[in-house]
């Protein structure tokens, strides 16, 4: 059956593990780093990425999380997750696992009193996604390889690039599972390709 | 349409912190510490819970110039403290920009008999409770995240323990009762009704619930953990203690790591001397924050 962990280090790891089952999937909390070798897609969930990167530094995650996608496994960033992913950060001289050519603002939209929802269209997705941003980033700069899914006020807010996944938003927080339900199609994809 | 302020927004924001420990700091030097330890927020205050016992007369919302300062220093978000029923304090934090707002028992409150209509307010409200009736007295008023109250500033995770104990054991009272016990069982504890339904139908509270009051070590954060907390408050026990910032990352990973014991048995090594800390027997009833408050 195909597995997809969440990254349980800190933040929204429940709600992730909730909506990847309910795509019909199962799904793992993933707390040491030789757990990845169990998964076939990883999830890098919203929480504060530069607590999640103490912590992947401290628990050796860093070199593991990048091989992980460097064997063609699919990985899909919200929120801080996608910080993570970028390969570079505004107004910060490194970034962190540098999955994803382009740049990030973090914090973009304001603090949390500007913190909002809004219906979006996502390319392959939806045309009507409700999405929740909190403290949300936005990628300011995308690479040739990148493909913006979605935009919000002219800011990319989703992309993808082969088989990595990211969304400045929280589609863990609401019941529309269309989100995630298409990460669950890129790993069984990637299945398929990998096995071939 | 883009809405901002609403339930999942400001519920939202909370679930973000689960896993993870948030730190009473008193000036951005002590913010920084924090957010390097790994903390996922600072509490941004005049004086720690410990200091302001000892301090006695009327505990108030801090200076905006320290608020100020801690909120221009990390990128964390920041929280702050009003007085309990304190509208303006409130409003004054909430136009400030913080990230939060902890409507708090450790400081003196503003109303003996209202708590403030959090639902008409944009950013979001931390509140403590010690039992199921307040956690949902709270909800209901808006808040969109809980904490225990604990006792805090002592440095005694006793209350905390009690607190978080209480609240689980009512959740699962309530949810093997039948539906026609739960109005009275809203009557006995004073809670709305309707919110009992939901909790009882998903065996869990609507927001996340936090520990606070009193940890003081990485095993006491790991205890609360254990106990069901979705993260913790750290107040006195990091800036009290003689290595602020080894202790403050000791916490941290305690916290993640709640049931590796051999990796706490090593994180608490050579920590230092931890906070003095107080024995609940020798707390005069006024000295009681918790009770400050239902």
């Amino acid at each position: 059956m195909t597995t997809i962990g969440v990254l349980a280090l800190q933040g929204a790891v429940r709600e992730h593990i909730r909506t990847v089952e309910a795509c019909g999937v199962q799904a793992v909390e993933i707390k040491r780093k030789e757990q990845l070798n169990e998964v076939d897609g990883l999830i890098l969930p919203g929480g504060e990425s530069t607590t999640m990167r103490r912590l992947i530094d401290s628990y050796g995650f860093f070199d593991a999380i990048r091989q992980f996608g460097g064997e063609g496994k699919p990985i899909f960033g919200t929120c801080a997750g996608l910080i993570l992913m970028t390969s570079a950060i505004e107004g910060q001289e490194q970034a962190h696992l540098g999955l994803m050519d382009m740049k990030v603002a973090r914090n973009a939209f304001g603090r949390q009193v500007a913190s909002f929802e809004a219906e979006l269209k996502i390319a392959h997705v939806a045309e009507d996604f409700n999405a929740v941003f909190i403290r949300a980033p936005y990628i300011t700069e995308a690479g040739p390889d990148v493909e913006v899914l979605a935009t919000y006020q002219d800011r990319i807010v989703a992309a993808q690039a082969g088989h990595y996944l990211c969304a400045a938003f929280h589609p863990e927080l609401t019941d529309d599972d269309r989100f995630i339900a298409y990460f669950v199609q890129m790993v069984k994809k990637s299945l398929q390709t990998l096995a071939s | 349409m883009t809405n901002r302020g609403t339930e999942r927004v400001k519920r939202g924001m909370a679930e973000m912190q689960k896993g993870g420990v948030i730190m009473d700091v008193v000036n951005a030097e002590q913010a920084k510490i924090a957010e390097e330890a790994g903390a996922v927020a600072v509490m941004a205050l005049e004086r720690v819970p410990s200091d302001i016992r000892a301090a006695g007369g009327v505990a108030r919302m801090a200076d905006p110039t320290i608020t100020e300062e801690v909120l221009n220093a990390v990128s964390i978000p920041v929280m702050a403290k009003a007085r309990i029923g304190h509208i303006v304090e409130a409003r004054v934090l909430e136009a400030m920009g913080v990230d939060y707002i902890d409507e708090s028992e450790v400081l003196t409150p503003a109303d003996e008999v209202y708590h403030l209509s959090k639902s008409d307010y944009t950013v979001p409200f931390v509140c403590g409770c010690r039992n199921l009736g307040e956690a949902a007295r709270r909800i209901g008023e808006g808040a969109s995240m809980l904490r225990t109250k604990g006792e805090p500033g002592t440095g005694n995770i006793v209350e905390a323990v009690s607190h978080m104990r209480q609240v689980q054991s009512e959740i699962r009272r309530l949810s093997s009762m039948s539906k026609d016990e739960v109005m009275t069982y809203a009557k006995e504890i004073g809670a709305p009704f309707e919110l009992l339904l939901e909790i009882r139908e998903e065996g869990r509270l609507p927001v996340v619930n936090f520990a606070a009051g009193g940890i003081a070590t990485p095993s006491d954060a790991a205890l609360m953990m254990e106990l069901g907390a979705d993260g913790v408050f750290v107040g006195s026990g990091v800036f009290k203690s003689a290595n602020p910032a080894k202790f403050a990352k000791a916490i941290v990973e305690a916290t993640t790591h709640y049931q590796d014991y051999t990796l706490i048995a090593e994180l608490s090594k050579d920590l230092g001397k931890a906070m003095q800390g107080l024995d609940m027997s020798t707390l005069e009833a006024h000295d009681r924050m918790q009770d400050r408050s239902e």
